[in-house]
């Protein structure tokens, strides 16, 4: 499974069950954002024990995409028995201003920045 | 009498013009005499779509450009993370604001978005003006309202919930939130109107960050 565009690069690799994001993600809006959203609640509608975001080569990602993020997190909010992880890089500067805001929406959740 | 006449077409013509120029939030006027840079765009000549990639480009140049005239030493201790965080707040702040007056701006007002940068001694303000048409002009006064007289950190949770709620959700100025809260930034409004007789409206959003 993957989402792929001019600038970006969004894969699921089933082996660690991580979502790998790479580039910059700049999309106009919502409807942009939706075949990454459409992966990601394909995914997680198998029910995995995990699921691993992993921005770590995420250079940018616009308002519109957080906003992407924080519905998909909401939505997990509900699915218990998935232990959720957001991998991030202490040295991309957004990460480490806006992921937190992920961990508000769902405190079980691990932010993992390295 | 005709004095009297005169000194009431006067107080007209000044209320109209106090009515027609709404400031809100901690907006400033832009003077020019320090480091300053300023982009222009003409909304109208290429589609939205094929734009949308500069916005990216040009909030990137800004950053880099203004990199060179941040107050920050690299061989300080955090020289380095400090001039990254920064050139990082500056190209997501200018991205967004670029991102909303090519969404928001009145196509067939022929009317330039320009985004403006100037950098004081201890301050960046970034200043993007664009028209809009009067019913967004409505809305985006609401939701300036409700941002002023809010805690910014409660409305951005109550924000994001809102758009996990709904299907389709492209203006909820998440994008000012994120400024306020993530990057501690002070913003600012200026509505207008182009000229004396002509109907375009035009806003300018300020955006203050310190160095």
């Amino acid at each position: 499974m993957q989402v792929k565009g001019d600038n970006y690069n969004v894969w699921y690799d089933k082996n660690n069950g991580a979502v790998n994001f790479n580039g910059a993600l700049r999309l106009t809006g919502m409807q942009d954002y939706a075949p990454i959203l459409q992966l990601l609640n394909e995914i997680a509608s198998k029910e995995p024990a995990n699921i691993v975001l992993n921005l770590q080569s995420l250079e940018f990602l616009n308002s519109s995409g957080i906003s992407m993020l924080s519905k998909f997190v909401i939505g997990m909010r509900k699915k218990k028995s998935i232990q959720m992880k957001i991998l991030g890089s202490n040295n991309i500067p957004w990460q480490g201003k806006s992921l937190k805001n992920l961990q508000r929406l769902m405190p079980g959740l691990t932010l993992d920045l390295q | 009498m005709i004095q009297i006449f005169g000194n009431f077409l006067e107080n007209l013509f000044n209320k109209d013009n106090l009515e027609k120029t709404q400031v809100f939030g901690d907006f400033v006027e832009r003077p020019q005499q320090e480091e300053h840079l300023t982009l222009g765009f003409s909304p109208s000549a290429i589609p939205i779509r094929k734009r949308w990639r500069n916005n990216g480009l040009s909030a990137d140049y800004l950053a880099n450009y203004l990199a060179t005239f941040f107050p920050i030493k690299v061989d300080e201790p955090d020289g380095i993370d400090k001039l990254a965080e920064m050139k990082s707040a500056v190209s997501y702040i200018a991205n967004e604001l670029l991102e909303n007056s090519m969404k928001y701006s009145d196509k067939t007002a022929l009317y330039p978005i320009t985004l403006h940068t100037q950098l004081d001694s201890d301050k960046i303000r970034l200043f993007v003006d664009n028209s809009i048409l009067p019913a967004q002009a409505e809305n985006f006064k609401t939701f300036i309202h409700e941002l002023i007289n809010s805690d910014p950190d409660e409305l951005f949770i109550s924000k994001l919930e809102e758009n996990a709620e709904s299907e389709n959700t492209s203006s909820s100025g998440l994008g000012f939130l994120t400024m306020i809260n993530d990057y501690s930034a002070k913003l600012g409004w200026k509505f207008d109107t182009v000229g004396q007789d002509s109907p375009v409206m035009t806003v300018t959003t300020m955006v203050e960050l310190a160095v």
